[in-house]
């Protein structure tokens, strides 16, 4: 698919801490993880070294289907980066993901920049590969499910 | 709350002042000169020496460092130094409480509370970051687009709107309200340049729901507070104007990255208010003035409603510009134009025009306020408010 927004915006890569290194991989490969705890079984984002639950450390990268409803939104207007100056208005999505205790992902929705908006409407990801940048990487999209 | 565990009468602001204020990067001077000249300023307006601070207290990571500043004012010693975490304008009644505890528990005997900004100098905040990579819980906002303050913020608002069925008019009120008292204030950036309905309902959005007057402006210059012991306050050539509580925090896991606090769509005071009310046993009906900080119009009334004024579902009704103006409406807000017209001192202003309405000498003056008081930075965390009275109020 063509990006969602124009080329030049910082690239994202993983924390030199490690922490949320398997998130970026697994989108590359098209899996969305997350983080889940092996002390109580909860789903956790974003990533952190303990369980904000249980305290335990023992988290793992859990698989979860890319599919969420729209938590909240905005249609952005005004550029702050100078790679925006040409974008015009573009929407992003607070994304609740109910597969995974509804944590929340941040993303764009595809589509027509002027489409309504409606809080609880259904959505699947859609993955946007960079392969071309420098660090290569992948954004996690979304799209109204019909 | 036990008498011996409370900020309450304590302390007292004995001085205020203010640099010019000016459109960001059109200061002449460096964001150093101009903290001194605010604490300068403040100190002539309370008429102690300036050698006599020993106390600096700020927030949002100020740049002017408390030694450097100790040492340039010739402070015959340093005994407190406290910078509030956290970003934005939450920790400005939370600097407030901190210089207060220390006078308060005998730490310092006075304590100035300050804010300087040169964003010409240093950068702006409304824009994005020139960086080529982004990692950490950034990197799960900025390459979508997510950036600025007002997109961290705005979908917040959204929610809470939805929730509530809050219309936009009720944000449009906030922003004509600080307008409208800005008319009369000289030192207001926005003076002489009044707003109406059609003038916000055409302006551009800058992202739904914010339209350019729901946002603040950036700005540079210099803000500060003279703060003592209430023994010592009376003294000074003002009458006191005390500290009746201030408080900071915010609710269980505000801080949740990458947008995943639970209470959403908050302006984070849910457990500060209350601990504030308890602190000052006082209830919003005792406020006779209120500033609240303004970075979008939402987060003022999120803000408003968190701290009792207004029951979410009443939004509508509540907020409208009768409700809003100084002296005659029910809840004059942003006296002095605030962050939207007056200036954007990352919200310290807010505080001084608080300790003017109790000291008679606001340009939107609330006849016999005793009660003033000060939300400082919705929907970041933590964030802080205050109550300021007269001697009538201990």
């Amino acid at each position: 698919m063509t990006p969602y927004l124009r080329s030049g915006l910082p690239k994202p890569v993983p924390d030199s801490d490690g922490l949320d290194a398997p998130f970026w991989e697994g989108l590359r490969s098209e899996r969305l993880l997350l983080q889940r705890c092996n002390g109580c079984n909860g789903w956790q984002w974003g990533a952190e070294f303990v369980c904000h639950r249980c305290h335990s450390f023992d988290l793992r990268y859990e698989e979860t289907k890319p599919d969420g409803i729209i938590y909240s939104h905005q249609r952005v207007w005004h550029p702050v980066h100078p790679a925006l100056a040409e974008q015009g208005p573009y929407i992003i999505v607070l994304v609740e993901l109910p597969h995974a205790d509804n944590v929340r992902v941040v993303g764009n929705l595809i589509g027509d920049p002027m489409q309504s908006l409606v809080i609880g409407a259904r959505l699947h990801g859609v993955f946007e590969h960079h392969p071309e940048d420098d660090p290569a990487h992948t954004l996690l999209q979304w799209a109204v499910t019909d | 709350m036990s008498p011996e565990r409370t900020l309450r009468g304590r302390t007292a602001v004995v001085g205020v002042a203010e640099t010019e204020y000016y459109k960001w990067g059109k200061s002449p001077d460096p964001e150093f000169k101009l903290a001194i000249e605010a604490v300068l300023k403040a100190c002539a307006d309370a008429g102690i020496d300036p050698r006599d601070i020993d106390g600096f207290s700020s927030y949002s990571n100020d740049r002017s460092e408390a030694s450097r500043l100790s040492a340039a004012l010739g402070c015959k010693q340093l005994s407190f130094a406290s910078m509030q975490w956290g970003g934005g304008g939450g920790g400005g009644s939370g600097a407030l409480a901190n210089g207060a505890a220390a006078i308060a528990t005998g730490q310092a005997e006075c304590v100035v509370v300050f804010r300087a900004l040169a964003q010409g100098q240093f950068g702006r905040f409304g824009q994005g970051p020139r960086i080529r990579t982004v990692s950490g819980h950034p990197a799960h906002t900025v390459p979508y687009g997510l950036m600025s303050a007002a997109q961290m913020f705005a979908m917040k608002v959204t929610r809470f709107m939805h929730d509530y069925d809050v219309h936009q008019e009720a944000l449009r009120a906030i922003s004509l309200a600080s307008y409208a008292h800005a008319q009369h204030n000289p030192r207001a950036v926005m003076y002489d340049r009044p707003l109406d309905e059609a003038k916000y309902d055409s302006s551009r959005w800058i992202t739904e729901p914010f339209h350019l007057f729901d946002c603040c402006q950036e700005n540079d210059g210099a803000a500060a507070m003279i703060l003592v012991s209430a023994e010592r306050a009376k003294d000074f050539p003002h009458k006191p104007c005390y500290v009746m509580a201030a408080v900071s925090g915010s609710q269980h896991r505000a801080g949740a990255p990458v947008h995943n606090t639970p209470e959403y769509a908050s302006s984070g005071f849910t457990t500060v208010a209350p601990r504030l009310y308890a602190m000052a046993g006082m209830k919003p009906s005792d406020v006779d003035v209120l500033q609240s900080y303004e970075n979008f119009t939402g987060g003022v009334l999120m803000s408003i409603v968190e701290h009792g004024f207004c029951a979410p579902e009443e939004c509508n009704e509540f907020f409208t510009i009768e409700n809003l103006l100084a002296p005659s409406g029910k809840l004059p807000l942003n006296t002095s134009g605030g962050n939207l017209a007056e200036c954007y001192m990352h919200g310290l202003g807010l505080n001084i025009e608080a300790v003017r309405q109790i000291w008679g000498e606001s340009t939107c003056q609330i006849p016999g306020a005793n009660v003033a008081m000060v939300g400082s930075g919705p929907m970041v965390t933590p964030v802080s408010s205050c109550i300021f009275g007269s001697e009538a109020t201990l």
